[in-house]
Order: C-alpha cells, then structure tokens, then sequence
C-alpha cells in the first residue's frame, strides 16, 4: 500500500490552506484528494463578492479567494488528484479513494486532515407538508445550476430561510431576471450579514418575513405556489395567518450541515451541537493523527475564519507528523455555558495561546462574554452586539491556561 | 425628510438618521463612529455597488466575472445588459478586462476565475 | 396485431409481461405516465407480507401466501433486493394478545410456515429497541422486504430484453370490441390486441368501463410515509406491525432493503386520484404512532416524506376477472398487492390461457436480468475491473450513495430506459441520499441532455411539465407548458 506523509480530504479553502500550512511547517509529502473537477470547493460557485476581507483587507469573489490558495499550493508542488473521490477512511489512516484513471486505491496516511465541508439541510429535514413537484431546490443546487452551468431554475421564486446563501440567491436571480417574490425566515430575526439584507434584498424590494414559514408546497408537475402562515413563540403556524403565494420556484436556504459521512467511518467521535468532530487546540480529533478544519467542522459565516482554522490544523498535523505520532495528555476541557450554543475547540492540550470559536444562542445588545472556571471568573470581555450568526471569538492566554491546567473552562454571557 | 440607512461597514448593523433637506443632508445620527457617517451620506447621494454576474463562453460554458471597482446603484440595469452582451473566449485569467471603462469613470469589467 | 396489451406498467402489469415473455406471444404494455412504477408502486410500505392477515379462503388470502413463496425466486432471478427479515405484530396491551392468537389461528388457515406467538422477553431479545409497553407479539419468519419500484423496473426490463414492448405516455383513452380483438387507443394512435389486461391501477375501474364492465370501483387511500437516513436503522432488524385494535391499526415500523427506516403509513379515505400531497396532521401522526413502537427513533434522520394511493376496491377483495373473453381485469390490487404480484401474474396467465392464449415457451427466454451493478458493495478488484472497461464508473456523480456516472448512463441505456432525473433516481439511488439530490440532480440533469439528446430544460423531475430549469440564464424564454 502507497504510504504519503499527510492526506488531505477535499481541495476547497479549507484543505488548500491546511496543506499549504502544514507544507510551510515542514510536511514535504502531501497529497490533497478532490471530488470536483477543480480546486476550490464551494467558493466556485460563490462568484459574488465579499470574501477576504479580514484576511486580505480587499472584496474577492469566492473564485478569486480560492485561486489564492490555489496559487500557494501550485507554487509549492504539493500534489492534488481531482475528479476523486474518498470511500473509505479507518480510524488507522488507511484512505479508500477511487477516480477514472486510477481506479480504486489505498494509502496509508501519516496524518489525515478531514476538509470536506458542509452540505445543505433539504425539504425533507424540514417535513413540509404537500406535493412533491419539480422547483424545489437548496439555494446552494439553484446557484449551481445559475453560476456553474448558466440555467436559471425557474422565474417565480419565494425562498425559504435567509441565510446568507438564500439571500445571495435572491439578487442573483433578480440580476437574472426572475422575480423573487419574498424571503421567509421561520425566526424573529435574520441568520444572515447585514450587508446581504440591505445590498439583496433592500436594493432589489425583496420583502423579508420574519417569523414566517412554508407551511404547505402546491402543484403537481412543477411547483405553482406555496401557502406560508407567520409563527407563533414556540414557530408553530399560526393558520389564521396563512395565505396562498404564487410562485413556480421554492429555494431552501436552512441551514448548513458538515458532511461527516467519512468522518464517522473512521469512528471519529463527533460534537452533537456542531455536528463536527470533537478537537484540540490543533484541530487533532480524538482519534490520534486525523485532524478537521473547515465546514466539515463547524459552519463557518466567513472563509476568512475557514483560512484561520485551516492553518491551525495544518501545523497541528504538521506537529503531530514531527512528534512522530505521540498524542498529548488533554487537560483542559471548554465548554459551552449561558448563552453560548457550543465552542470550539472543546478540548484544549498545551499551554499556548488558543482562540477558542463560540456562537451564541440568540441576538443580544451589550454583553459580556466571560470565561468561568467553575465559578471563578478569569476574564471578560465586552460585546455590543451579539447573533447566532456571526462566529465569536475569545482568546485565552498561555498564563491563564497554565493556571488551569486539568480544569473546565466554560464560556458564556453576562448582561453588561 | 428623513432616511433610514442600515450601516453595512460592520456586523454591528447600526441604524443611522439621515435628515435631508432636499438633496442637502443636515444631519447624521444614530452612527456609533465616523465610517457609519460616510457610509450613511454615500448611501444617500450616490449609493455604489459591485456587480457579479456571468457572461457567456463561446463554446457555451459561463465565466463569472465582476467590476473591479463598486458602480453607481441607480444604473445597475444598464450595466448588467451591457455585461450580458460580453462573450468571452478561452483562454481567460482571473483578472482579464473584458469591457474597459464601463461607467466613464475608469471602472472595469474583469474576470473573477480562470478559464483555459 | 398483438396477442396481449397490458394496459399499465406498475408493479402488476409488468410481473404480467414478464410471465407472457417466456411464451411466443407479442406483448405490448401501455403506460400512460411517463416512466413505469408511476402509480401504487411508487410509493407502499415494500413488505413482503407472509400471508396471515387476509380473510380465509380470500384470493388475497390464496396469492398472498403464493405471491410471498415465489418472491425470493423472481427477486433472485430479477436481481432484486430481498430480505426475508421476518415481521413482528406487536401487542401493547394485555387485551391485544387474544388478537396475536386469532393472527396466528388464520395465519395456520391460510397456509403460512413458521408462525410463533412470542412473549415479551423474546421480542425483546428480538428487537431491542421496541417500547416498553410491548406485551408480545407474532413472529412470522416469511415476512421480508423487497423494494418495490425496483421489481417493478427489473420485471418490465427482463420482459422488454426478451420482446415484449413498453409504451409509455400512451394514455388509454377508449377500447372496442371488434370481431376476435381489442382495439385500444389513446386518441391518436391505435393499438390492437387479442387479449387485455387491465392493469391500470387506480384507474382500473374506469378502463373496465370502457369495455361496458361496471361491476366494481375504486377509491383512493392515502399513506403518507416517512424515510429515515441510514444511520437511524440501528438494531432494527424486523418489520414492526401493530397488533390492529378498536384504536386503529396503527403504523409499522420497517428497514428497508437499502438500509433506511420507514415509517408509516396512515390510511386516508378521499375523492381524488391524484392528490398524493403530505399534510402536517399526517405527518405528525406518523411520528407520534412511531415513536410508541420505538421510542428511541431519530426523528431528526427524516430524509424525506411522501404519500402514495391505494386503490381500494368495492368488493374487499382482489378483483381478478374476465367480464369478456379476452379481457381480464387487475384491479383493486391494495396490500397485499406487491406480496402477492408474482401470483397474482401466473393467475391472469392461466386465466388466459384457459380462454385460449397459446402458451408455446420460447426457447431463448432468459429468467435472468443481471442486478444494476452495485458498484458501492464490489470489491476493490470487481470495482476496478469495471473501471478499467469503462471510465464512467470511477467518477462519482451521487456522494451520499456513492452512485458513479456510469451507473447512471446505464439506467438511460437499459431497459427500461431512465428518461427523467426520478427515473433516474429509482434505477440508481443517485438522489435518493440525505442531500436529495441537492448535489447531483444539476449533474444528472446534465447526463440525461446529453444522453437523449435533448436540451437542458426539456429534461425534467418525471414528464409533463415538472422541468428542471427553465432555460438559460438571461434568455427571456418561458417554459409554460399546457
């Protein structure tokens, strides 16, 4: 069986930037396996603008942030195998992949880094009741179709959920010449960037209901409307409110799933609230020498941070490679607290500086975030303004996790 | 008169207060720093925006592409037909010009991802 | 001038065909949507009943023990999924027990091997997961699953590669009798048979009208259903049935052949024949009545949820008959419809025959119809001599069920041809995963354009006018369609 130094599953941001990273830190045998018949990922088809801007202080469009990477990776000659796909991974490294030209192979790998980022939540998750006709479509498969293979999937389109790709989608098919007829998001506020509300949906009079859901899909062949009622507290339809929209096309925009298929092949113990692995500070999971970054570990709001995380997992599988394999005693253990959805690491080994990610469980005005060791506040910080929708970060200290050692950090909100 | 803009320069999302006069702005409020104040009185005289979009391949593929600097909001229709009329040929590189100065103001059309 | 029309090509009409390929007779089957397994077979609970539940002396009772016998065989000889799973009746009451027993005493009346009254220390061991509640239940070993679109296809497809011929989008419109045959038409084109079976389906009453035949009707069921992903199955292994009581019958709890978890179905009595929307109070009912049985189900797996018709017949039983010479009637063929298929065909054969069908066997009938390639469940060797022949096989198109584009390009080619992204779907499994096509359908739609040759929005989701995409970005080209 071949043996490679470092595998790296998935060619998007994520697994461009761990390789590069973990290349720059001394790993020289790097293969990165990629499903599409390019690099890039995701980004492709995201051909809008707004990506890069905490990392290169400029607006790129995804196609733009990904050649980035991509350039980085062909400057170093680390080895890439496109239109491949990833079958099988154990929890000893051992990677099943397959392709046209090679067929079926096996490598054992040194260190695994898991990037294969996230899908998107169908109909089916949401149990919306009525027909099943032609023109439903994630806005992620509409953008495909528009952006990657020039059709537009339909002319009358409501879109479900306003995630930040739902609302991209609206403009898009506007500039396209649909008409979007309104935005529905099941809660009281918006999981999308500000800058997306106003510059896709205000510019375009696109109409966002909040507290609004589909509540049953019509038309045979191809969707022809769909009945949507306002919720109640608990985002049950209220039916009184219930009305009858006329459209031809339903996009879903609810929600980001990381794709850990492989991941729980190889036994790797995942985070119920993420949906991602369980890991470190280096982004090592518990199984020894396989490393996540990226959507397939959380859902991240900007490739900026997908960049951040990437790097720290390269290194990570960069250091563990060096270590020759040994894996560190874990001591300190984070932990989501009041307010607080889940964070990230959730483990933490080595006294070093670490930013931990958190997202919050609802919009807040004026908080602190604090960090607890029991009940033990160690710091605080001030936020003006906090949702569910923009990943948070705190960073703690080497001193203060060497203070620490073998406790549990927990992170949440205070009032201010 | 009064207009309300949402501040887009950061997540923050404040809501400024711009009190207008005719055209003449009179006062800004509800920004919590100086960046709300220009976004806000760029929003009001002349809003700018980028477009994205595709244009056609000629052996049928699309290509994205983007104006490499924002355009005036209130000709976005115009542009995006001119655009639409741009056929691109391989081989194009990230950055190629396919329509020089759209606007009269210097702004260009270039592409966003490479086509060989 | 055929020897016999089938007029449907469900899961009947086509376990029709095939049982007439093996003779040298000229078939034709006529379709009227747009693919086969359209109808009732699209969308039931796929069990394989053992045979205890129909009324004694019933041709339910009669062709579902035959039916169930014979489907390991044609499933083996089809290359279709089966899986003698065995089924479970579950009581939740004390009370409920005295039903298990009458379960089991018609079970011994109809014929049915191994049934076992089990108690609830043994049902457990069984199925560890089930309720609490459960007091004990009947075991029937024959109970299996077999997945019902998927015979449906592999029937018609072994009748179609030994002669027999589909139409589809021939919707039957009127039939005459003329001297020694049948002429069937659609309005535009005319077809002429010795012999008719009326296979229809839900509409089965109204093309035995057509013929003067008013002894029976139909009405529509609904079932809504739900499918689970893959990791939900967990230690289920048995189909789970409800002991049916005063409360009603209850919904079961079944893994399916692909590994998913379905649950459902419930039992909605309405007017229309084409209305198979879900509703919210369906839905939920499925839920609530599955997690009585096991409370440990993930609801949060549901990947889809959708409803299918029976057709209900006046009578109570199947209604198999001959109201002419040469015209035999399929119809009201509700649970246990699919269990009984295979029988339920041999039956309508003899019965032509006895009229005068000359069943002469062709010497090169092949019984075999080698299994779509499960490329996922090869080994590495099978996989890569696959690919070594043909390239498409290497490049995965589905991710969640690993189906590769050559996989697919054999489901347009074969017999019965795939001609829409569902076609495609039930041949395959491409867009049947957790993503529901979120990933592959712009592929497949890609496939099937340059498949058959056709543009990228005449391709569409299953006929008619469910297209996939409405032409080109930017060219003002509308797509609506009568």
């Amino acid at each position: 069986m071949r043996k490679i130094d470092l595998v790296v599953i998935g060619g998007g941001p994520a697994g461009m930037g761990a390789a590069v990273a973990a290349y720059d830190a001394g790993v020289k045998d790097i293969l990165v396996l990629e499903r599409d018949h390019r690099l890039g990922g995701i980004l492709e088809q995201c051909i809008h603008n707004g990506f890069g801007l905490h990392r290169f202080k400029e607006e790129l469009t995804g196609p733009e942030y990904a050649w980035r990477f991509e350039k980085e990776l062909r400057a170093r000659e680390i080895p890439f195998r496109l239109n491949t796909m990833v079958l099988d991974i154990t929890s000893d490294r051992v990677i099943t992949a397959m392709n046209s030209e090679e067929g079926v192979f096996q490598i054992q790998a040194g260190a695994i880094i898991l990037a294969m980022g996230c899908r998107e939540r169908p109909r089916g998750a949401l149990n919306t009741a009525g027909t099943r006709p032609a023109g439903i479509y994630t806005a992620g498969t509409a953008q495909r179709f528009i952006n990657i293979m020039g059709y537009m999937p339909g002319k009358k389109v409501v879109i479900l959920g306003s995630g930040d790709i739902g609302l991209i989608m609206a403009r898009r098919m506007t500039w396209e010449g649909a008409e979007v007829k309104m935005v529905l998001e099941l809660m009281p506020y918006s999981g999308g960037l500000t800058r997306n509300i106003v510059q896709c949906l205000q510019d375009n009079d696109i109409p966002l209901l909040l507290s609004h859901t589909i509540v049953e899909v019509h038309g045979k062949e191809r969707v022809t409307g769909v009945t949507i009622a306002q919720v109640d507290e608990k985002r049950q339809p209220m039916m009184e409110t219930a009305r009858f929209v006329e459209c031809d096309t339903v996009l879903l925009s609810v929600g980001l799933l990381p794709e850990n298929e492989l991941t729980k092949k190889a036994d790797v113990p995942l985070d119920r609230m993420t949906s991602g692995a369980l890991v470190d500070q280096r982004r090592m999971t518990e199984v020894p020498g396989i490393f996540a970054c990226g959507n397939v570990l959380h859902v991240h709001d900007l490739v900026d941070y997908v960049s951040e995380e990437s790097e720290i997992a390269g290194r990570g599988a960069a250091a563990f490679l060096q270590a020759g394999g040994a894996k560190d005693d874990c001591h300190i253990t984070v932990k989501p607290g009041k307010g607080v959805r889940y964070t990230l690491p959730q483990r933490i080994c080595a006294e070093e500086e670490t930013t931990v990610f958190f997202r919050v469980t609802d919009v807040h005005q004026a908080v602190k975030v604090v960090v607890k060791a029991g009940d033990q506040v160690l710091q605080a910080k001030k936020r003006p303004r906090v949702a569910p929708g923009e990943m948070e970060t705190v960073k703690l200290t080497a001193k203060l996790l060497a203070e620490h050692k073998d406790q549990t950090l927990t992170i949440e909100l205070e009032e201010a | 008169m009064e207009r309300e803009i949402i501040c887009t320069s950061c997540p923050m999302g404040c809501h400024v207060m711009v009190e207008l006069d005719g055209e003449q702005i009179v006062k800004i409020t509800g920004n919590t720093c100086a960046r709300g104040e220009r976004y806000a009185r760029a929003e009001v005289t002349d809003p700018k925006r980028t477009i994205t979009t595709t244009v056609a391949l000629v052996d049928g593929g699309v290509l994205p592409i983007k104006s490499d600097a924002p355009l005036s909001k209130k000709n976005i229709d115009q542009y995006l037909k001119q655009i639409h009329e741009i056929v691109a040929e391989r081989p194009v590189l990230i950055g190629d010009v396919l329509l020089a100065d759209i606007d009269g103001n210097g702004v260009n059309i270039v592409a966003t991802q490479n086509a060989f | 001038m055929y020897d016999v029309a089938i007029i449907g090509a469900g899961v009947i009409g086509s376990m029709v065909a095939r049982e007439l390929a093996r003779y040298q007779l000229s078939v034709v089957v006529l379709e009227g949507a747009h693919d086969v397994a359209m109808g009732t077979t699209k969308a039931n609970s796929a069990i394989v009943h053992a045979g205890f539940d129909a009324v004694v002396g019933t041709l339910k009772a009669k062709l579902n023990v035959a039916g169930s016998e014979a489907m390991e065989e044609v499933c083996r000889e089809l290359g279709v999924k089966y899986q003698r799973n065995g089924s479970l009746v579950v009581a939740y009451r004390p009370q409920d027990m005295e039903k298990v027993r009458e379960l089991y005493d018609r079970g011994q009346k109809n014929g049915v091997r191994g049934l076992e009254v089990i108690g609830q220390e043994e049902l457990r061991k069984m199925e560890p997961a089930i309720s609490e509640e459960a007091v004990g239940a009947l075991y029937a070993p024959t109970g299996a699953i077999v997945c019902p679109y998927e015979l449906n296809i592999a029937s018609i497809g072994n009748a179609m590669d030994n002669g027999v011929e589909l139409k589809v989008e021939y919707k039957v419109t009127s039939i005459e009798k003329k001297d020694d045959a049948y002429e069937i038409s659609n309005g535009t084109e005319k077809v002429q048979a010795r012999f008719v079976v009326n296979a229809a389906g839900m509409y089965a009453d109204h093309v035995a009208a057509m013929v003067g035949d008013t002894s029976f009707s139909l009405y529509p069921r609904k079932g809504q259903y739900m499918l689970l992903d893959h990791d939900c199955v967990g230690s289920i292994t048995h189909t789970l049935f409800n002991v049916p009581n005063e409360l009603g019958k209850g919904i079961l709890v079944s893994p399916t052949v692909d590994q998913n978890l379905l649950l459902g179905p419930t039992a909605e009595n309405q007017e229309d024949r084409e209305d198979m929307a879900t509703t919210a109070e369906g839905l939920q009912m499925v839920q609530t009545n599955a997690l009585k049985v096991v409370p440990s189900v993930n609801l949060r797996g549901v990947i889809t949820a959708f409803a299918g018709l029976r057709a209900v017949g006046s009578t109570g039983d199947f209604i198999l008959t001959s109201p002419m010479k040469g015209f035999w009637n399929a119809a009201g063929i509700e649970s246990p419809g699919l269990s009984s298929a295979p029988a339920i065909a041999k039956y309508l054969v003899n019965g032509m025959a006895k009229q005068g069908l000359e069943l002469v066997e062709k010497a090169d009938f092949n019984p075999i119809r080698p299994a779509l390639h499960d490329f996922s469940k090869m080994s590495i060797e099978e996989k890569n001599e696959m690919i070594r022949k043909n390239p498409l096989y290497g490049h995965i198109i589905c991710r969640c069920e690993s189906i590769s584009e050559g996989e697919i390009v054999d489901a347009i080619r074969q017999n019965p041809p795939a001609r829409d992204i569902d076609g495609v779907k039930r041949r395959t499994r491409a867009g049947m995963g957790r993503c529901q096509g979120g990933f592959c359908g712009p592929m497949v739609t890609e496939i099937l354009a340059k498949e058959m040759q056709i543009p990228m929005e005449q391709v569409t989701k299953f006929g008619g006018g469910s297209y996939m995409n409405v032409g080109r970005t930017r060219e003002e080209q509308s797509h609506e369609k009568d």
